[in-house]
């Protein structure tokens, strides 16, 4: 493992086939002008999107083929964990997420081990309507419980995490369907983690739309459900006390 | 002579079972399972009146039925253990294209701190230089 100054941050850029956006949202990360380290997890894209990264001035980890996002960040996750760094955050490459937020959102990792940028915090203007709200608001509302504070947006993909939460999404981190978001976050509050969320507002993605069909909604809500049954049952995992960390008694 | 056909049919089986055990193409842990199966058969084939004594025995009026959910549930065991044995796979299979992106990631750093000269260098820029 190599020993990095602990202030260093990586930013974990899962892609996949997102050649038109992950070069600027790269170059945009970079120049911000902190001490942050970009790394594109290329998720068996079949187009640019490695090059593009890399001529960009990120860090690429190629997957041989594609695993979803759950084991694109597992990956990052593992490679912040071998490199030293003691801080990561997730940030989208379809460029929504504003790289002038990633500061804010690492301020929360200061008295929490996991922190959220949240659309509807009463910033931004993104809306959704129909089964999908009722399902983002039943989520909200059920993990809020769990963690003790009040959480709007536990799908949100723009989150920040210190060394004790990467060894333990290390230990639990599924591939599956919203087991980036869901069950991770879920698993991590049982096992003692602490969250936190910071209001954002987010950019129209630059290439992609996001659905508003009904049915797919519809599909959502059961799923989301389905995935929140199972990861309330799951089992804990235990967080191995990492040297130094600044937590204290969480 | 239907008996003769099934223990035939159940003799093949077993005999099939074998000689990909000894060739080699199928592991022994999933091949137990059709050797019982397979020497269950022939030994009912040789004896069909056995199905009658258990069938009695268990409750079950019609043999036949008893026979049927049988191999039901034993088909059922089967799918369900392949069902196991191919999320384990994956989950390695995942494991494993984590390991070799990261060692690729470090093998091309490596390289490009070996020759300055060839392409890609300017990578460097971004990741950490190692202090030790």
């Amino acid at each position: 493992m190599e020993n990095l100054d602990s202030t260093r941050v990586l930013v974990i850029m899962p892609a996949w086939n997102e050649a038109e956006s992950v070069g600027d949202t790269v170059r945009e990360v970079l120049a911000v002008g902190r001490p942050y380290d970009v790394l594109v997890v290329n998720d068996g894209s079949t187009d640019a999107t490695a090059e593009l990264a890399s001529e960009a001035g990120a860090t690429v980890l190629n997957l041989p083929f594609n695993l979803g996002v759950g084991g694109a960040m597992r990956a990052g996750f593992k490679y912040a964990q071998r490199h030293g760094y003691r801080r990561v955050i997730q940030v989208d490459a379809d460029g929504q997420h504003d790289p002038r937020n990633i500061s804010e959102v690492l301020a929360g990792l200061e008295h929490a081990d996991i922190s959220i940028g949240a659309r509807f915090a009463d910033k931004g203007e993104y809306k959704v309507s129909g089964p999908r709200k009722w399902a983002m608001q039943l989520l909200a509302k059920v993990i809020s419980g769990l963690a003790k504070t009040r959480l709007t947006d536990v799908t949100s993909g723009f989150r920040a995490a210190n060394d004790r939460a990467i060894s333990q999404y290390l230990d639990h981190y599924p591939a599956e369907y919203l087991g980036d978001t869901i069950d991770s976050l879920v698993v991590a509050i049982r096992s003692g983690c602490k969250v936190t969320q910071i209001p954002v507002a987010m950019r129209p993605r630059q290439g992609g739309t996001p659905s508003h069909n009904p049915a797919k909604a519809a599909i959502y809500l059961g799923r989301s459900t389905f995935a929140l049954l199972f990861a309330l049952t799951r089992k804990r995992s235990i967080i191995q006390s990492v040297s130094s960390s600044a937590q204290g008694a969480s | 002579m239907g008996n003769l056909a099934a223990f035939l049919l159940a003799l093949a089986i077993v005999g099939i079972v074998f000689e990909m055990l000894r060739r080699k193409k199928l592991r022994e842990k999933y091949a137990a399972l059709w050797l019982v199966v397979g020497t269950g058969t022939l030994v009912l084939a040789a004896f069909p009146r056995l199905l009658n004594i258990v069938a009695e025995l268990v409750g079950v009026q019609l043999p036949s039925n008893l026979l049927f959910i049988i191999s039901i549930l034993l088909l059922l065991g089967v799918c369900l253990h392949l069902s196991w044995e191919i999320s384990v796979v994956e989950d390695e299979t995942r494991t494993l294209a984590e390991e070799v992106a990261i060692m690729r990631a470090q093998l091309e750093r490596l390289q490009n701190n070996a020759s300055p000269r060839l392409k890609g260098s300017e990578d460097e820029s971004s990741t950490p230089s190692s202090p030790k």
